[in-house]
């Protein structure tokens, strides 16, 4: 029995820690509980073949905010970067690749005006990623039982929305509901540019282009470039690295981290949070829970439904989380050669993407709970850029795939090798002699992702980020500003505002939240 | 040269209610129709001798009854005969029956689920809630959040009032009902599939989007809007076909002085000085009128019997991204008899209804597949029905006319266009879908009206053949319908003026656009308003 703590963090994820270095740096004293045996939750490295590692769940860091890093001083903690400013290379059969950097468009296929269109439209959505800026650097403002705080972001944010001018306002209430596919035609010629843009929209999510609130998914990636992250880049040692750094920032802050400790249980007495329960059996009490863990996880299996009443517990049943995207892993002998493109190029994100009809078909299959024939991939071989994640001469290719169902009929096991195989496939396409050089393979379904990472529906987001989950709904009414029907209870994670994607934004706000009602009490 | 006060482009059931309120309101008024015949897509036609097909718009609920009422629709013809009932048929030869009685709807959905039978209460409420909220919106105009002006803030101030009201829970119940597919929204609820799939199909209809598309939660709604006789979310037959709604309207225009003049051909109409002066007919001749109203879908309007040196740059650019692409034909056909179905009796009030054959949300969603793939689907989602057992007009005694509504049919084949092979396909996919239920169906067939989108556009000029004059998407409902700025009624030139359901609050046929315009006129004109607004529920 343990209690001389101001708060209990479950789960070491990013925000997990972001939110407990605020709180620790405020005076409280933080003690996390992190199930695995490293922290960093979904920022991890791997190792899944003898000598070969990889950042097994978040691969690209692009969106992490700088503000954070700097409160966090993750550099000085060992933060190192491998690669910044990579361009996205959308991969053609024939070698006519299309390469995308900032506002910057190069390929064979793009005509003067498309390349002129870009800019515009790069322009533009930047414009609209700054006002989601805006309203993902603060709490969600509730509509209807306002107060001043809430006021003040309405007022902020509508005024940003009108200091755009009419055009550009009435524009984005147009297009922030609809699908990536419509606004695409709208804009560009490419096949292949509207293609990798629309792979940018719905990337961790299981929509199609056709699929409304792509927009707002691609808007929402465009916010981490809006915050200076040009391009992509690659955290050295993989993104267990991170995961480290923002730990020892933490600990150096003077939070207690406690690694394979899995939490078994939330406490909850008379609506109350007071504390958790190991699963080892050791209890530890606290006035203050938080709870990094997704929705889901924390009121139907960590607080439990049966602690709550029937309303609050079906909307955490119906929270969306079912992910459509898997991860494969290769360790290979030597570098891939992919046709066309030169050394250099290879460091690039490299997708498979070539046009949006491509994409939408891919993802119709996991509407049915099958696998896509053909996938839509991100692909990374960070060895270019890291030589210490391979042995010497060799590499690692790491690929997001979509899409894969969550359940597919008759379980996992029953296809994981024929859906590994034909991804290697598609990937082969386009570096044909690279089966010789596969040494071991390495498929990360969403169940596999959600028994690793202890998300539900392995969602990386901890929830679709889609219309009827974002901002004021987040993950849902009653636990929208971070704290929930218990007292003492907290979200910090990728399930509240604004959602995941290594921004560490959920992490920051949920402590100032804390910070804030602990001093209003 | 005859001069008028307006004039109205197209007899569909919008431009006549805009007609028939100017008219009413002391304007000199003609409506132009290209067509020999009134109606639109609001019409009855005999199209083989003896019978009566509605071959468009089917079914009568949407109607407004404010409008009905206040133009003295039923004194001039219009009766709207309720019926309960409906079947979704499964494949492995069962059913689920949609039954207007409430205890006994509890009982055949307790026959599939216990469960399902004891969430429809809560659905119900839920949905009507829904429909409740957005009814008194649907006779006024949609405010413009852009503007500082203060009637569209008072008007915002109303409409966010509303909402308000329903407090945090409430407001995030609305604001998910309306960006959620109607697949998510029905799992929430049911777990029997041909539950979902019945409930479901609504969700989609008219609609280029799939029953797992975000935003489908809506369409739903809009199917839901109607009542008949007060009776909120029924549905009814206008006796003698949906070409009595335009008939009615048509008299009561007439009774107020208008004119009606069809085989008139508008080529354009005819700006000067940034005001419109009249319009031009194809035939040459010109008729002249201080304002122009179109009944025409925006893209019609602007990219066609508009010329685009009369127009802003940015409103002929948002007509032509303007989303109205054609997703459903229709099948009309003459039966010798009364056909059996699985599993029903011929006297079952089942027959009466709507008649289905898809029993999944993924059935109907593989039906979409198609649609994107560019060809008609192969298992189609069909809404059918035998208005004749409760209309006996529309047929010879003992005869029968089969309406059959179908989704999913593209305008185009794979970019091509459809080839009487194409047709051919598309009539069988849905004939054997419907005898594969009904083993005397096929033998019954006398006559069967094919129509693709090809063939709507071709007859009654919407667009790609789309049903509500463009999608119901959000980037296209409220305020932004047809476009953000235009959205009010009024177009970009002075004196022309949108009445179809191309603007809010859209499509069905509910007559609220066109009244809505009219009201905007009057406005305009400094006439006083005889326009009746909502009347709010309960």
């Amino acid at each position: 029995m343990t209690d001389n703590y101001d708060a209990v963090m479950v789960g070491a994820g990013h925000n997990g820690l972001i939110c407990a270095t605020y709180l620790a740096k405020a005076g409280k004293k933080v003690l996390v509980l992190e199930a695995n045996a490293t922290p960093g939750g979904c920022a991890a490295t791997r190792e899944f073949a003898p000598g070969y590692s990889v950042s097994s769940c978040a691969q690209w860091l692009n969106q992490l905010h700088p503000a954070i890093s700097r409160d966090l001083a993750l550099e000085q903690h060992g933060l190192q970067w491998a690669a910044q400013n990579l361009p996205s290379i959308s991969l053609d059969e024939q070698g006519k690749h299309l390469s995308l950097l900032g506002n910057k468009v190069e390929g064979a296929n793009v005509s003067a005006e498309d390349r002129a269109a870009f800019v515009a439209f790069h322009a533009k959505t930047e414009k609209y990623a700054r006002l989601l800026v805006k309203a993902f650097e603060a709490r969600a403002p509730k509509l209807v039982e306002s107060n001043l705080t809430d006021r003040l972001t309405l007022i902020k944010l509508g005024l940003g929305l009108k200091m755009m001018g009419r055009d550009d306002m009435s524009d984005l209430m147009r297009i922030i509901l609809i699908n990536m596919y419509d606004v695409m035609e709208e804009s560009f010629d490419s096949a292949q540019l509207k293609g990798l843009l629309s792979l940018d929209s719905l990337l961790g999510s299981r929509m199609g282009p056709r699929t409304p609130n792509t927009v707002f998914g691609y808007l929402y990636r465009r916010v981490g470039e809006t915050l200076g992250n040009n391009g992509q880049a690659l955290v050295k040692g993989g993104m267990g690295a991170l995961g480290e750094a923002m730990a020892a920032s933490a600990r150096a802050a003077g939070v207690e981290i406690r690694l394979q400790s899995p939490v078994a249980s939330i406490d909850v007495e008379a609506d109350r949070a007071v504390g958790v329960t190991l699963a080892g059996g050791e209890q530890i009490t606290a006035p203050l829970v938080v709870s990094n863990a997704d929705p889901v996880t924390t009121f139907q299996h960590l607080v439990g439904f049966a602690r709550m009443e029937t309303g609050m517990a079906r909307r955490v049943s119906h929270i969306r989380c079912k992910s459509g995207t898997a991860k494969l892993h290769l360790a290979l002998s030597g570098l891939p050669q992919f046709t066309g493109l030169d050394d250099a190029q290879h460091g690039a994100r490299l997708l498979v993407a070539p046009d949006m009809n491509y994409i939408e078909r891919a993802y119709n299959a996991v509407k049915y709970d099958e696998y896509s024939s053909a996938p839509a991939l991100d692909i990374s071989i960070p060895t270019l850029h890291d030589a210490t994640l391979a042995p010497a001469g060799g590499h690692v290719l790491s690929a997001i795939v979509q899409f894969a169902p969550y359940a597919p009929e008759g379980g996992w096991e029953a296809h994981r090798e024929t859906f590994m195989q034909l991804v290697i496939e598609r990937i082969a396409a386009f570096a044909p002699g690279i089966r010789e050089q596969i040494i071991s393979s390495q498929l990360l379904t969403p169940a596999d992702l959600e028994s690793d990472y202890r998300m539900s529906g392995g969602h990386w987001h901890h929830g679709e980020l889609s219309l009827d989950q974002i901002m004021m709904m987040r993950p849902f009414p009653g636990a929208t500003q971070y704290g929930t029907a218990f007292d003492g209870l907290y979200l910090c994670g990728a399930g509240a505002h604004p959602g995941g994607g290594v921004m560490g934004l959920a992490g920051r706000n949920a402590a100032r939240e804390i910070i804030k009602r602990g001093a209003a009490a | 040269m005859k001069k008028y006060d307006a004039i109205v482009i197209g007899a569909g059931h919008n431009g006549l209610t805009n007609a028939a309120y100017l008219a009413k309101a002391g304007l000199n008024v003609a409506v132009l129709e290209r067509n020999a015949y009134i109606g639109g897509a609001t019409v009855s036609r005999e199209l083989h001798k003896g019978w009566t097909y509605t071959n468009c718009s089917y079914v009568c609920s949407l109607l407004r009854p404010e409008i009905a009422r206040d133009l003295e629709l039923p004194r001039h013809g219009l009766q709207v005969v309720p019926y309960g009932g409906g079947v979704t048929f499964k494949r492995d030869g069962g059913y689920y029956g949609n039954y207007y009685d409430h205890n006994r709807q509890y009982r055949e959905m307790a026959r599939h689920s216990k469960r399902d039978a004891n969430a429809y209460e809560r659905y119900t409420a839920d949905v009507m809630k829904q429909t409740r909220l957005i009814r008194p919106f649907l006779l006024k105009r949609p405010p413009d959040p852009t503007s500082l002006k203060l009637r569209d803030l008072r008007d915002l101030t109303e409409f966010a009032g509303s909402f308000m009201e329903m407090g945090e829970e409430g407001l995030a119940d609305t604001l998910k009902f309306w960006t959620k597919s109607v697949g998510d929204f029905l799992d929430e609820y049911f777990e029997t599939d041909v539950i979902k799939a019945h409930l479901g199909g609504t969700g989609v209809i008219g609609t280029a989007l799939g029953v797992y598309s975000p935003g489908t939660a809506y369409v739903l709604l809009h199917h839901y809007m109607g009542d008949v006789d007060g009776n909120v979310g029924s549905w009814g037959f206008a006796r003698g076909g949906m070409g009595a709604v335009s008939g009615a309207l048509a008299k009561s225009l007439l009774g107020y002085g208008g004119e009606i003049i069809c085989d008139a051909d508008v080529d354009q109409i005819v700006v000067k000085g940034g005001k419109v002066t009249g319009v031009a007919l194809k035939n040459g001749d010109e008729i002249h009128a201080d304002v122009v109203v179109s009944n025409l879908d925006p893209k019609r309007t602007f990219l066609d019997v508009m010329d685009a040196k009369d127009l802003p740059a940015d409103v002929v650019r948002k007509a032509q991204n303007f989303k109205i692409r054609g997703s459903s034909g229709k099948l009309n056909i003459a039966l010798d008899g009364l056909p059996t179905f699985n599993g029903l009796d011929k006297s079952s009030p089942l027959m009466l209804g709507d008649m289905h054959f898809s029993d999944s949300l993924q059935r109907l969603e593989r039906a979409y597949d198609d649609w994107k793939d560019g060809t008609w689907s192969k298992d189609p989602y069909v809404d059918m029905l035998i208005p004749t057992q409760t209309d006996p007009t529309m047929a010879p005694p003992g005869k029968h006319m089969m309406t059959v509504f179908v989704q999913y049919a593209p305008p185009k084949i794979r970019g091509g266009e459809w080839t009487a092979e194409d047709k051919a396909g598309f009539e069988k996919s849905v004939i054997d879908q419907i005898a594969a239920q009904s083993p005397d169906f096929k033998d019954l067939i006398l006559h069967c009206e094919t129509r693709t989108p090809k063939e709507i556009e071709a007859e009654v000029g919407l667009t790609e053949g789309n049903i509500f004059q463009g999608e119901l998407t959000f980037d296209q409902l409220l305020f932004n319908r047809p476009f953000p700025g235009y959205a009010q009624y009024r177009g970009p030139v002075g004196g022309m003026y949108m009445c179809g359901s191309g603007t809010h609050p859209g499509g069905g046929v509910m007559a609220a656009p066109g009244a809505n315009a009219a009201r905007e006129i009057l406005n305009d004109l400094r006439q006083p308003n005889i326009v009746p607004g909502g009347y709010a529920d309960d």
